[in-house]
């Protein structure tokens, strides 16, 4: 059990640091691509920086639920981020919670923040609460469903198990993979609040989703749910990469094998981040009714893709 | 069976199951022109399946039937569908979609349908790629599908041609592709109904125009509504900052 | 083999030829000529067939047995009637300037072209020749309905296209599936779609794929004969277009699309061992035998009323073949050759009411008995033969199909009477009112020159040829219908 103990602490150590990292160079790319100057890449960084040192401010009748949220988001994302394969497939925290209950995990959190957003009583909170549940409940499943294609697959729910068979195969093609990648980059895209869903910069009443939620947050409250959130989008990243892309990760504890899977994580983190801010750039971001149509789809394709698998697979 | 021909085997596969993504793209695509790309497209993954067939059992006439394909469905009649939709003033108006969710949950009961009755077939089948048989007929019936959903007669043709597109997977990955002879009529007579389609919309068009001087709407008018659009109200674009 | 030749070239040759010189007064006589040429043909090759081997031409790319050589001689002779009547049809047409040069062009290089695929359909080994063959004829005649280029004629083409070409994508896919049986047990060569080869190997076919293509087919086939679910098309597009043509598309090319059903039901009845395809057939045929009588009373316009019959048969006749067995065969055989005859007869006469009222509606026509008695006549004496009276060859054929019925499934057998005496009532009732009624107004084109008592006469040859296959059915003519039956029912 100790023997990976190293890989885990690694792997935690690398979300809390690269998390805020990798919006910042979404960010960056998105800049660029727009010609705008470029933030530099650890502005997050700097950002949760100056919110840590700033005093919380209360809104009048906060219970103290609202308080205790951003710590029991920023712990749920640590630990989603924690059972995610992304150095090393030999996971100790992996046998606590499968893919399911990454799923819930995730579930968890937003049902918090939902909570959170709904317990000061204003009308922004109660509106991004609705339409962050009305996201999440149908993207949800649809996560589900892109992991239970891998784990048919893998004959396992556990990720790192998933993961291990996924990037141990032979070289063989799975055409269920194929709707399942479609599938959760069309529901990560939607969790994480970018455009085509939401747009993570903007405070515009009509469409904002994501930051309708946290408006009342300040100091480091605000700050560790925008870190959770940075973490959350890493997860996914993660995720889709440990699924789709499972090419070098480690498989024990040995610091060379580690060693070099840091630095193909932060390159396939870098060249997702790049795809990601070239799609947001290219897409318009859709009427919010519109939401539903679109995770539907992602449903509807990540089960043809379990049921490509029953066809094909066996 | 070496190393080779198991990747070519799965590729058959992953290819049949993206030529079944393209054909949900049609089913929920509301532009026009992006419908005649997504068929262009699913026509060049036949193309592609077509040749690596051929390749794989070594029978000389599936090239030629990819070639067909390739100058028959990737190029003529998308570039025909697009002078069609450029001469009608179609580039910028999109179909209408009604119960979008219900059509896509009616589309993947389809799916679990074709499925469940090709299995049984798919595991007889001596073919080198049997799976796709049933991915192939879920194509032909989301094309189905596609054809009584929506209301526009160029989107009912392509909704036409994806599904003989969806038979030709099957044709090609089950049983290595037809006679040679049959292929070429099955061609002929593809063209010569696209051809009839395209002069039947000019019509429908000029029916409907002299219709709109007054008179109810008729059947073809609701059939074919032509020209210029009322532009309608774009989708929120957030600005950036 | 000449004969063979001559039946798919003459038609072929006529349309090229009529494609050049379409307008010509001398055209009418040539499309004739080509219609003569090709029910000679047809002749001789029946006389070649029948009690004696079936041919194999050119290869084995060509294959008629007693089944396609009766099918050949009725297509043919049909045709043949036809251009009879669409000389004089047209003459009266192009009088009143409503057919253009190329569409005077169009129709004859279509008329001949529909001809020569549908003696491809028949005629061709591969089962997917018959399709590209089937397919074909169905585009022509989606030209031909849409000739006048209304609003009407394109949706009601519109809609016979996008219906017909899914249906017949499914047959396609059927035929794929086939192929794919038959290559399990012969092996992938040229042979395994060839009607020859696979009827000889039907009994080893694997009845799972064959049961999916059956099913396929069945749709497929189905929605070109007008089957109930699928029919959609079939009463828009008999009412557009020129009505010789109409005739050709409901006496003949529904016959076409029975026949590929009927091949198809060969093989799987050998593949399957169970009825399946039959009660299929039985179970759509009566669908469509019983909405066909609802609705028939509900018409407004001849055309469309004949078209309303027309599928009542097509279901009457899906119900005998669906029966199985050499009587009840024989019964579809002599019912499929009495519709043919009486049917394409009966617009024939509705080509000459229609021309006369100027009007399709049957609401324009009135008092046909006292202004045209011959055509009144045939109108009547057809109108009598279709809905099944005695001295005509349905009734015997109706007559032995439900007597064959009440003895398998009695309780379908009442239904279906019960619909045929509904389907009477609602017909009659309404040709009634065209041929003793009042004259609602003074007819359109009383001056038109409109020969009544020539122009008749296909329509009246085609009804004594069904009286004569009702009163005394020639000992060679039975002969030959139960070798064409044996081929279905072995």
């Amino acid at each position: 059990m100790a023997s990976g103990l190293a890989g885990q602490m690694l792997a935690i150590l690398a979300a809390l640091a690269l998390a805020p990292i990798l919006s910042g160079w979404v960010a960056q790319c998105r800049a660029w691509l727009q010609s705008r100057s470029a933030p530099p890449l650890w502005q997050p960084w700097l950002v949760l920086h100056k919110l840590f040192l700033r005093e919380v401010v209360l809104a009048q009748g906060a219970s103290p639920l609202f308080s205790a949220v951003p710590f029991l988001v920023f712990a749920c994302m640590v630990t989603a981020c924690a059972i995610i394969p992304t150095l090393s497939t030999d996971l100790p925290l992996s046998v606590v919670a499968d893919a399911v209950a990454l799923v819930g995990v995730l579930a968890l959190a937003r049902v918090l923040l939902s909570l959170a957003a709904m317990d000061i009583g204003t009308a922004f909170g109660s509106l991004g609460a609705r339409r962050d549940m009305l996201v999440g409940f149908l993207a949800e499943p649809a996560l589900l469903m892109v992991l239970f294609t891998a784990a048919l697959g893998a004959h396992s729910t556990a990720l790192a198990s998933m993961v291990d068979v996924l990037a141990h195969r032979e070289l063989a093609i799975l055409p269920s993979l194929a709707f399942a990648g479609v599938a959760f980059t069309m529901v990560s895209v939607a969790e994480n609040g970018r455009i085509p869903v939401d747009n993570p910069t903007t405070h515009l009443e009509l469409t904002m989703i994501h930051e309708a939620l946290i408006l009342e947050y300040s100091g480091p409250h605000l700050a560790l749910i925008e870190w959770a959130a940075s973490l959350k989008l890493f997860a996914y990243s993660c995720i889709g990469i440990a699924l789709f892309f499972p090419w070098g990760l480690a498989a024990n504890d040995s610091p060379l094998a580690l060693l070099f899977a840091l630095p193909i994580l932060v390159a396939k983190l870098a060249l997702g981040g790049a795809v990601l801010a070239v799609a947001e750039s290219v897409s318009a971001k859709m009427r919010i009714f519109r939401v539903p149509e679109y995770l539907a789809i992602a449903f509807v394709l990540a089960v043809i893709g379990v049921l490509v698998h029953i066809l094909l697979g066996s | 069976m070496n190393d080779l021909s198991t990747v070519g085997l799965q590729l058959i596969d992953l290819l049949a199951a993206v030529s079944l993504l393209l054909a949900f793209g049609l089913l929920i695509q509301r532009r026009l022109t992006a419908l005649i790309d997504f068929y262009a497209l699913q026509s060049l993954v036949l193309v592609i399946v077509t040749s690596l067939v051929g390749w794989l059992t070594g029978q000389r006439h599936l090239y030629l039937s990819a070639a067909l394909t390739m100058v028959l469905k990737v190029l003529l009649i998308p570039i025909l569908l697009y002078r069609l939709v450029r001469r009608l003033r179609l580039e910028t108006s999109h179909d209408t979609l009604v119960k979008l969710p219900a059509t896509l949950l009616l589309g993947l009961l389809l799916v679990i349908f074709a499925f469940d009755v090709a299995r049984p077939i798919a595991q007889l089948s001596t073919a080198i790629a049997s799976g796709t048989l049933g991915i192939a007929l879920a194509g032909i019936l989301v094309g189905f599908l596609m054809m009584i959903s929506r209301s526009r007669a160029i989107s009912q043709v392509i909704a036409f041609l994806a599904m003989e597109n969806g038979v030709f997977l099957a044709a090609t990955a089950v049983t290595h592709g037809m006679p040679m002879v049959v292929e070429l009529g099955i061609a002929v007579d593809v063209l010569i109904g696209v051809l009839i389609l395209g002069v039947f919309l000019f019509h429908l068009q000029d029916a409907a125009d002299s219709l709109e001087a007054g008179g109810p709407a008729s059947p073809t008018a609701r059939l074919e509504r032509s020209g210029p659009e009322t532009p309608k109200p774009r989708k929120a674009r957030t600005q950036t900052p | 083999m000449n004969a063979l030749a001559t039946l798919l070239i003459a038609p072929l040759v006529g349309a090229l030829a009529l494609a050049i010189l379409g307008e010509r007064p001398h055209a009418r006589v040539l499309n004739i000529a080509a219609s003569a040429c090709a029910a000679g043909a047809a002749l001789a090759l029946a006389l070649e067939v029948f009690d004696s081997e079936p041919i194999l031409a050119a290869g084995e790319t060509f294959h008629v047995d007693a089944l396609s050589a009766l099918m050949l001689l009725v297509t043919t002779f049909v045709t043949l009637t036809t251009a009879v009547h669409s000389a004089d049809y047209l003459r009266i047409e192009v009088a009143r300037g409503r057919f253009s040069v190329g569409q005077q062009r169009i129709y004859h290089a279509l008329f001949q072209l529909i001809a020569f695929a549908l003696c491809l359909a028949l005629s061709a080994n591969s089962l997917g020749i018959m399709w590209v063959a089937m397919e074909a004829a169905t585009l022509a005649t989606i030209l031909v309905v849409s000739l006048d280029r209304s609003q009407a004629a394109l949706a009601a083409a519109w809609k016979y296209f996008i219906l017909c070409g899914v249906g017949i994508l499914q047959a396609l896919f059927g035929t794929v599936l086939l192929y794919m049986a038959a290559e399990r047990v012969i092996g992938p060569d040229e042979g395994a779609l060839l009607w020859t080869h696979l009827a000889a190997i039907r009994t080893r076919l694997d009845p799972q794929i064959i049961t999916l293509a059956f099913a396929l087919l069945f749709v497929g086939y189905g929605t070109k004969m007008g089957l109930v679910p699928l029919h959609g098309w079939l009463p828009d597009a008999h009412a557009e277009g020129p009505t010789p043509v109409t005739a050709v598309l409901s006496g003949l090319l529904l016959n076409v699309a029975l026949y590929a059903l009927l091949r198809c039901k060969v093989l799987a009845d050998g593949a399957l061992q169970t009825p399946v395809a039959g009660h299929l057939m039985i179970g759509f045929g009566l669908l469509g035998v019983v909405l066909a009588a609802c609705l028939l009373g509900r018409q407004r316009d001849l055309r469309k009323l004949l078209a309303w019959s027309s599928i009542e048969h097509m279901g009457m006749l899906s119900i005998a073949f669906g029966l199985g067995g050499a009587a009840a065969t024989f019964a579809g055989l002599l019912h499929l050759l009495g519709h043919a005859l009486v049917k394409s007869g009966l617009y024939f006469s509705a080509a000459q009411a229609i021309q006369w009222a100027g009007t399709g509606q049957m609401a324009g026509i009135r008092g046909l008995m006292s202004a045209r008695p011959v055509l009144a006549w045939s109108l009547l004496l057809g109108t009598l033969a279709i809905l099944g009276l005695p001295p005509f060859s349905l009734f015997p054929s109706e007559f032995m199909t439900i007597s064959i019925m009440i003895q398998k499934l009695p309780w379908a057998a009442a239904l279906l009477i019960m619909a045929l005496i509904l389907a009477f009532a609602s017909v009659l009732l309404r040709v009634r009112d065209m041929i003793f009624g009042n004259r609602v107004q003074a007819a359109v084109a009383a001056s038109e020159p409109l020969r009544t008592a020539a122009t008749a006469i296909p329509a009246l040859l085609h009804l004594a040829l069904a009286l004569c296959l009702g009163l005394v059915m020639p000992v060679t003519l039975q002969r030959w219908l139960q070798q064409a039956s044996a081929v279905i029912a072995g």
